[in-house]
């Protein structure tokens, strides 16, 4: 990354208060540990719901996680504080979560199948759904999204939570590592440029790709039920 | 811009903007041709609500906890690594 591209994307802030991080990292640095548990508390969750989001189970979460503060603690004298503390270590345990994964199977065998399934190609919608061009309007829905039923509540329910979880469990990596930390857990786009090393062109692609999958999963989800209880 | 139907947006290639148009990406002529389409279209209305809500409901679910047990061993390593640079 050129020094300018730094310097603008360090100005335009990387998430998190730079004053604070800089504090904590004192702090961190002379060995206080009241520090070190705010920082355990402030990121523990995040990087464990990152993480679980790579690896097959809780437990080889757990393992990434603690290798991931061992390597935090063993870089922190040298850290820069050039992005925030926060994607710093994103970016550590994304690292370690990707050789992990790798490690532990979770990958597609054909390279031209992959690369063509991390680039995220094709439609965010079944091109089946849209009318042809003999269709009275061309390109228009033919088999339009039909309304979820209490949409508001049947979202926040544990299966229907599991049904995304899964979903993004299932995206190309790319795109699973931008929903986890945009949609996951509410990072600013900037932030995950910085983290994952994106443009943001290419950062909203993989959103978008991973959001239009995401959003398919619940209506395949949520519409056969929707049919059952208007029987 | 006066649209001709012609020169419409499709609702096909309106599924492929949804997240520029969420993301507030679109120049303003796209952006205008993209809400003409909306304008008109209740089933590409639908589907960006029901992105917004797919969205909205990733944002809501809870982050994992860290035992604490995790946090103690956590807390041992960092006094370790603490005491052995002083």
């Amino acid at each position: 990354m050129p020094e300018e591209e730094a310097a603008r994307r360090e100005a335009q802030g990387s998430g998190g208060a730079p004053d604070a991080d800089a504090q904590l990292l004192d702090r961190l640095r002379q060995g206080d540990e009241d520090a070190f548990r705010e920082l355990l508390r402030e990121q523990g969750p995040f990087l464990m719901r990152l993480v679980m989001m790579h690896v097959p189970s809780r437990g080889v979460a757990e393992e990434v996680v603690a290798d991931t503060w061992e390597a935090v603690l063993n870089g922190l004298d040298r850290f820069e504080g050039r992005s925030s503390l926060r994607t710093w270590i994103a970016s550590i345990a994304l690292n370690k979560a990707r050789t992990r994964g790798k490690r532990e199977g979770r990958i597609v065998p054909f390279a031209l199948l992959r690369r063509r399934y991390e680039e995220g190609g094709g439609p965010a919608v079944d091109p089946d759904r849209f009318q042809g061009r003999r269709g009275e309007r061309p390109g228009w829905w033919a088999s339009p999204p039909v309304a979820w039923e209490e949409p508001e509540r049947q979202l926040e329910a544990a299966e229907t939570r599991d049904v995304m979880l899964r979903a993004i469990r299932d995206l190309p990596p790319r795109q699973r590592e931008v929903i986890t930390l945009r949609d996951l857990l509410g990072w600013e786009s900037d932030e995950v440029c910085n983290a994952l090393d994106l443009t943001e062109t290419n950062q909203r692609v993989l959103l978008h790709r991973a959001r239009s999958k995401v959003r398919a999963a619940v209506e395949e989800y949520l519409e056969p039920k929707a049919e059952e209880a208007s029987r | 811009m006066s649209p001709r139907t012609n020169q419409m947006l499709t609702c096909r290639e309106m599924v492929e903007l949804v997240s520029d148009y969420l993301e507030g990406r679109l120049d303003d002529p796209d952006r205008e041709r993209f809400e003409e389409h909306v304008a008109e279209c209740d089933a590409c209305t639908l589907y960006i609500e029901q992105m917004r809500m797919t969205i909205a409901a990733l944002g809501h679910i809870p982050t994992e906890t860290v035992s604490a047990e995790a946090e103690r061993e956590l807390l041992d390593a960092f006094r370790d690594w603490s005491s052995t640079r002083s």
